[in-house]
Formats: structure tokens, sequence, C-alpha cells
């Protein structure tokens, strides 16, 4: 009776390890790498309260950010989330085209969010405020810059993977690879509702 | 075994609805803060201040709920707990960076 009772406990519970699922893994793996990216950020976080005020003489928040500008590319990279969401699901109903049609529109409006990026800082660093100025300036330029290295980085991954849609079709594969660079894109969105809050909205402030 | 690969990746089925929901949510929840900061002539700061950092947790919230399908199913549960263990590490690591600081700074004054 006992070893009966046993049996019947256990074949669910090793039934679930049998087919351990390659998607599902590896969505979990980059999950807990985000997690540390998200401690990484966090470091910098605290170093730019840390420093923020540290203007050394040298022009505040108020003087340098326009907050117009800094809403363009919020909008930019939202706007890029939502057109990532839309080729999620065009690659759930196995749509091939549009898949890479939304893939290059958030590509595009992912370029056009770094493009601002670049532009502000070459105009701070054209008048004389770069990293180099004050604490506070080298803090938001590694905030920022960390941030906009993260998003050029998933530009380029997104190029890697419109070209393996093309290449190799919606395989399993390259699906799976598809749902982690929405992770990825989808949370560097959130670093950004941070960064916009603490750097641009508290600086005018 | 019907399941989609969003599904086994503990990401849920996705649905236009989903989607849009929580665009709009951030749309709105993203120009409200920053309302409050370009009109903060008129308001106390302590009320601009916490409407600014409501919206962005907010917002923070709509993100990991709309757009990465956090929730409370059980193929989502160890995403949810490596993130409450992250934040954790998060809120111990900048709050007690800034306790540090703020305290080497008073003492130097």
């Amino acid at each position: 009776m006992m070893t009966t009772d046993a049996l019947t406990i256990d074949t669910p519970a090793t039934e679930e390890f049998e087919h351990p699922d390659p998607i599902a893994n590896q969505a979990f793996g980059f999950w807990l790498y985000i997690m540390s990216d998200l401690v990484l950020f966090g470091a910098i976080f605290a170093t730019y309260i840390v420093l923020g005020h540290n203007y050394a003489g040298g022009p505040t928040g108020k003087d340098l950010f326009h907050l117009p500008y800094t809403f363009g590319e919020t909008m930019l990279l939202l706007f890029s989330s939502a057109t990532y969401g839309l080729a999620m699901l065009a690659m759930q109903e196995e749509k091939k085209n549009l898949l890479l049609t939304w893939l290059f529109v958030t590509f595009l409006l992912g370029i056009g969010f770094i493009g601002m990026e670049i532009n502000e800082f070459h105009h701070m660093i054209l008048d004389g405020n770069g990293p180099e100025r004050s604490g506070f300036l080298s803090a938001f330029f590694t905030l920022v810059g960390t941030h906009g290295t993260h998003v050029t980085f998933g530009l380029i991954w997104m190029v890697f993977m419109m070209a393996q849609t093309v290449i190799k079709g919606l395989t399993s594969p390259v699906q799976s690879r598809l749902i982690r660079l929405s992770i990825f894109w989808h949370f560097l969105d959130i670093v950004w509702v941070g960064v916009f809050t603490i750097v641009y909205l508290m600086g005018v402030l | 075994m019907n399941r989609t690969p969003m599904e086994r990746a503990g990401a849920g089925k996705a649905s236009f609805k989903f989607y849009t929901v929580g665009f709009i949510l951030s749309i709105l929840l993203t120009a409200i803060a920053f309302a409050l900061a370009i009109q903060s002539g008129g308001l106390p700061r302590w009320t601009v201040l916490t409407g600014i950092f409501g919206a962005a947790v907010l917002q923070i919230l709509v993100h990991l709920h709309y757009f990465l399908h956090l929730d409370t199913s059980s193929s989502a549960r160890w995403n949810i707990l490596a993130l409450v263990i992250t934040l954790l590490i998060m809120i111990l690591f900048v709050g007690l960076s800034l306790w540090i600081m703020a305290n080497l700074d008073y003492r130097m004054m």
C-alpha cells in the first residue's frame, strides 16, 4: 500500500522534469542577467544622486535640460516598446513579414532616440559642459551614457534578429532570441523611466 | 503541449488589447509627470515631487505587467522572486550608499 501511494505522488513530479524546455530556461536565465543589470544601474543611480548637486560652479540641470526635448526622446522609446510588442504579436501569429516590418519600425524609433541623445551630448560637450566639467556632469554622462550604450547594443542585436528572421525563418531558436530581445528592450524602457524622473524632471525642479 | 513560445518563456500569451492598454497608460503617466515638472511654479515642491515619483512607480508597474507580462501565474513566479530579491539588493545598495554619503557630508561641514 505504501509503495503505490508513493508512486502516485512521484509520477507528476518526475514528468515535469523529463522535458526541460530550452525556451523557458533561456528566458529565465536572461531574466537573471537583466536583474544583475538592474543592480548595475542601481549603483550608477546612487552615484548620480550623491554627486548630482556638485556643480563646481558650472551649469545646473536647470541650465542644461530642455524638458520638451526629453519628452520627445521618451515618446520615441515608449513608441518603440509598443511597436516591439506588436512585433511579438506578429511572431505569435507566424506572420513573418509583419514581424519584420514592426522590428524595422522599432529599430528606426530606437535610432531616433539614440540620435537625439548623441545630439544632446554633442551640444553639451561643444559648450564646454562635458563630463570633466563637474561631478554632476561626470555622473550625468555615466548614467545617461550607460543607458544609451544598452540601447545601442539592443539596436545591433535587432539588426541581427531581422537578418536571422529573413535567413532562418521563424524557427524555435529564432523565436526564443526574439523573446529575449523583447525582455531587454522593455527593460531599457523601464530604466529610462527612472532616468527621466531622477535626472531630467528632478533636475529642473 | 500546444503552448506558444511566448507562453513557454513565462511571458504569457500576448494580445493586442493588452499592449494597447499598457501603451495608453504609459503615455498618460509620462505626460502627467512632465506636465507636473513643467508647470511646477504654482505648486508646492513636495506635491510636485510626490506626483512625479508616484507616476514613475506606477509607470514601472504598468511596464512590468503589460509589456513584460509579469503576473502571479506559476510560470512567472520565479521571475517575480528574482525581481523581489534584486529590488531588496537595490534598496540596500542605493539607500545605504545615500545614508553613508549624507552622513559623511554632514560630518565634514
